[in-house]
């Protein structure tokens, strides 16, 4: 058997290296030009479609052995509506349910709070080897620099969040983290890394990895893992995955640390039974995640094994601020599920990495600027073409393309625009008076083509990647006279 | 904001203030989310304008539960154990698990024993239970394989890796998703279904229900008030896609699931 090298340190990057959000003022300018950057790279365009296609194929075949598909969104989407409604019976409730089965659980207003604390759990645990598997919320919190700048070793061990750990990237996707990365590239870092042999195949690429993480597992004192439900009624905390990481994450070491937004509890069983295969048919394209597995606690008496502790980290870190807003509360109901990033026509065209937040995509572009602030990251609500098609995906209907309108509107309110302004006060002048309306028009279709030509500063970024019609050789109104004459 | 002394006060206050912000939060009620049927009405057993919950009604309680509500709609498990054994076997290949209805027990050990003998297995885990200890008997220590049973809290979690299968009992088996569920009460804990690249699961056929909720609620109701520390759904061999999106099976759990029917 290999011996076991020490868990790989990452590269350093703008998500890992330091545990605050990178400065949110230029957020705007990185996203256009990383956009810009991403929109001309067909290969890396094609590629993504292609890897998404088996994806739509599943889900298709698998929604249609729902008997209604539309109601069941419907249960779904009431389920969580009830449940995020009544937050402030059900979090108690579950914390109750959960504590009495052992459990432990640990407040945290945002984000700092939420690494202090997992330090002082790591630290009591005397741990020498974490393992972790994947959880968008220890992303959001930047958990692994925290734990890396301390001296301990995390390791993860989600297979695409492994492949980005080792790239020093973080997830391109929230659910299917390194859906970027060709197979060659993977075969490369492996070999750099773990010194395996040169292969194509993912298959094998696959059982490297397997072979690799097996005895990290064994040897690990603490794992970390996610969280997807909390059910009030019976406190239990649910995992969904595919891999089978989470489960050892949780079965061999000593300690168990869940981390978990508050916004994911539901009331019951019953709810989840509806939630577990949606969540698993809309976001992946099965009948249900390999892998769904509720902990009510460390081992009980009478269990061959299991973990002496299980720690939950229940977070804020301003979902409450959401929940103050009712139109925009539905977008707590998210399960996370990444249906909306998969149909999403901005998504594929600009990658997962433009957006430059933890949650990529619709739901990110939704959520982030209640999180970060409107100020700085109102550009997000523009990464829309509105088709809708986020809504349509989404398996508990939110209203996603809507709220990104709100966005809009609100920031228009809170922060509006001085061009913008002038722009409308301009042109309602204009539109109010039909000679000046016809001068506009006539000037307007002269200066086309001159426009189309120079491109001038102001509109030089739209017009570098569209093509504009020609300018019609009369107006609508001339045409309109001649028509009906 | 003085330090809070200790970590409890730390963790108190923060409890109050995060609950503070909820029910603060929560003083202005939602729109209920746009509905495609009329559902809203009928699950909160009151009729609802499609738009706006009035301010200051009561709370938003489900009085139909969405899993009651939702079964019509959901994936059919089937009325009848001859049609939940269909829709479970067709589940379960597609899942690429492998699924055998044996007559009996001995039937199911002769079975592992094939199994043991094809693949020349060393070393199988298991754990005690009426249907595991029969099939360890007669089909792996018979075909001369050593068994490692993982019943004791601190057996070694190094050997139960290195062992060729495991095989362990089950709660239940869900024709709708093709799931079988398993528990660390008779799952023989958290590793043996997990850490060996074979699982092999026996399940008498009366095990089989219909759908996830129905699984739920029977170990709801078997373990009343103090269930197990884990609950399992396993729907197929583990996978991945995450190279290029492409399936592959045995990612970190097992690489093939067997599951067998007796009855
Ligand atoms: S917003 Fe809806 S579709 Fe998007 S990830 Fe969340 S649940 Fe899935």
């Amino acid at each position: 058997m290999a011996t076991v090298t020490p868990p790989p340190a990452s590269a350093p990057t703008r998500d890992r290296i330091d545990t605050a959000d990178p400065p949110a003022s230029d957020a705007k300018k990185r996203f256009l030009s990383d956009a810009a950057a991403h929109v001309r790279d067909l290969g890396h365009r094609l590629f993504v479609r292609k890897a998404l296609g088996g994806y739509y194929v599943n889900r298709d075949a698998y929604k249609a052995r729902y008997r209604d598909w539309e109601h069941a969104r419907d249960a779904a989407s009431l389920a969580k509506w009830s449940a995020v409604n009544r937050l402030h019976e059900l979090l108690p409730q579950f914390v109750a349910n959960f504590e009495a089965g052992g459990g432990q659980v640990h407040w945290a207003r945002d984000a700092a709070e939420a690494r202090e604390i997992i330090l002082r759990l790591v630290r009591e645990a005397e741990a020498k080897a974490i393992v972790k598997s994947k959880c968008m919320t220890s992303e959001e919190i930047h958990l692994n620099a925290a734990l890396e700048a301390e001296g301990f070793g995390v390791v993860e061990s989600d297979l695409g969040e492994f492949i980005q750990q080792l790239r020093g990237e973080p997830p391109y996707h929230f659910v299917f983290p390194c859906m970027h990365v060709r197979r060659d590239e993977i075969s490369e870092l492996f070999k750099q890394h773990l010194g395996s042999e040169p292969t194509d195949s993912p298959e094998e690429l696959t059982m490297i990895a397997r072979r690799y993480m097996r005895q990290l597992y064994v040897n690990a004192d603490v794992g970390i893992t996610g969280a997807n439900f909390l059910v009030a009624e019976t406190g239990q905390v649910s995992i969904t995955e595919n891999e089978g990481n989470a489960r050892l994450t949780a079965a061999l070491p000593r300690v168990h640390i869940a981390i978990s937004g508050i916004e994911k509890v539901v009331a019951n069983l019953d709810d989840l039974a509806v939630l577990l295969p949606m969540l698993a048919t809309a976001g992946a394209g099965q009948p249900m995640t390999c892998y769904n597995t509720l902990y009510s606690g460390p081992r009980r008496e009478g269990e061959a094994d299991g973990p002496e502790a299980m720690h939950l980290v229940l977070l804020d870190n301003s979902r409450t601020a959401l929940l103050a807003d009712p139109e925009q509360r539905d977008a707590l109901h998210c399960i996370r599920c990444g249906a909306c990033l998969n149909v999403c026509p901005i998504f594929k065209n600009v990658g997962g990495f433009t957006y430059g937040t933890t949650y990529q995509g619709p739901i990110g572009s939704v959520i982030t600027p209640h999180l970060r602030g409107l100020t700085d990251w109102n550009h997000l609500s523009g990464a829309s073409s509105l088709c809708g098609a986020c809504t349509d995906a989404c398996p508990v209907r939110i209203d996603i393309h809507h709220h990104l309108l709100h966005n809009r509107r609100n920031a228009a309110r809170t922060a509006p625009s001085r061009l913008e302004k002038l722009g409308h006060k301009v042109f309602v002048q204009v539109a109010r008076r039909p000679g000046l309306f016809a001068t506009g028009g006539w000037l307007f279709r002269h200066t086309l083509g001159l426009v189309k030509r120079i491109k001038p500063p102001l509109m030089k970024q739209w017009l570098d990647t569209r093509d504009l019609p020609s300018a019609p050789s009369q107006s609508f109104r001339a045409a309109w006279k001649s028509r009906g004459r | 904001m003085p330090a809070p002394a200790t970590e409890a006060d730390r963790n108190a206050a923060a409890r109050e203030t995060i609950l503070a912000r909820v029910r603060e939060a929560l003083q202005s009620s939602a729109p209920l989310p746009h509905l495609k049927t009329d559902l809203a009405g009928e699950m909160l057993g009151q009729p609802v304008a499609t738009d706006s919950q009035p301010a200051g009604s009561s709370l938003p309680l489900l009085t139909v539960l969405p899993e009651t509500a939702a079964r019509p709609w959901l994936p059919d498990g089937g009325d009848t154990v001859d049609e939940r054994l269909a829709i479970l076997t067709e589940n379960l290949k597609k899942l690429r698990a492998e699924v055998q209805r044996v007559t009996d027990l001995p039937a199911a050990a002769a079975v592992v024993a094939d199994l043991v003998r094809e693949r020349g297995w060393q070393r199988v885990a298991w754990h005690q239970h009426p249907l595991v200890d029969s099939l360890v008997a007669d089909g792996v220590t018979a075909a001369g394989c050593d068994g490692y049973a993982v019943d004791e809290p601190g057996f070694d979690k190094r050997q139960l890796e290195a062992c060729d299968a495991g095989i362990t009992a089950c709660e239940a088996v869900v024709s709708q998703t093709g799931s079988i569920l398993v528990s660390s009460a008779t799952g023989g804990g958290r590793g043996l279904s997990i850490l060996p690249p074979v699982h092999i699961v026996v399940a008498p056929v009366e095990a089989v229900v219909a759908t996830v909720g129905d699984a739920l609620h029977l170990v709801a109701q078997r373990y009343a008030g103090r269930l197990p520390s884990l609950l399992s759904f396993i729907t197929g061999p583990s996978r991945t896609g995450d190279i290029e999106r492409i399936l592959v099976l045995g990612a970190h759990g097992p690489k093939e699931l067997i599951v067998l029917l007796v009855g």
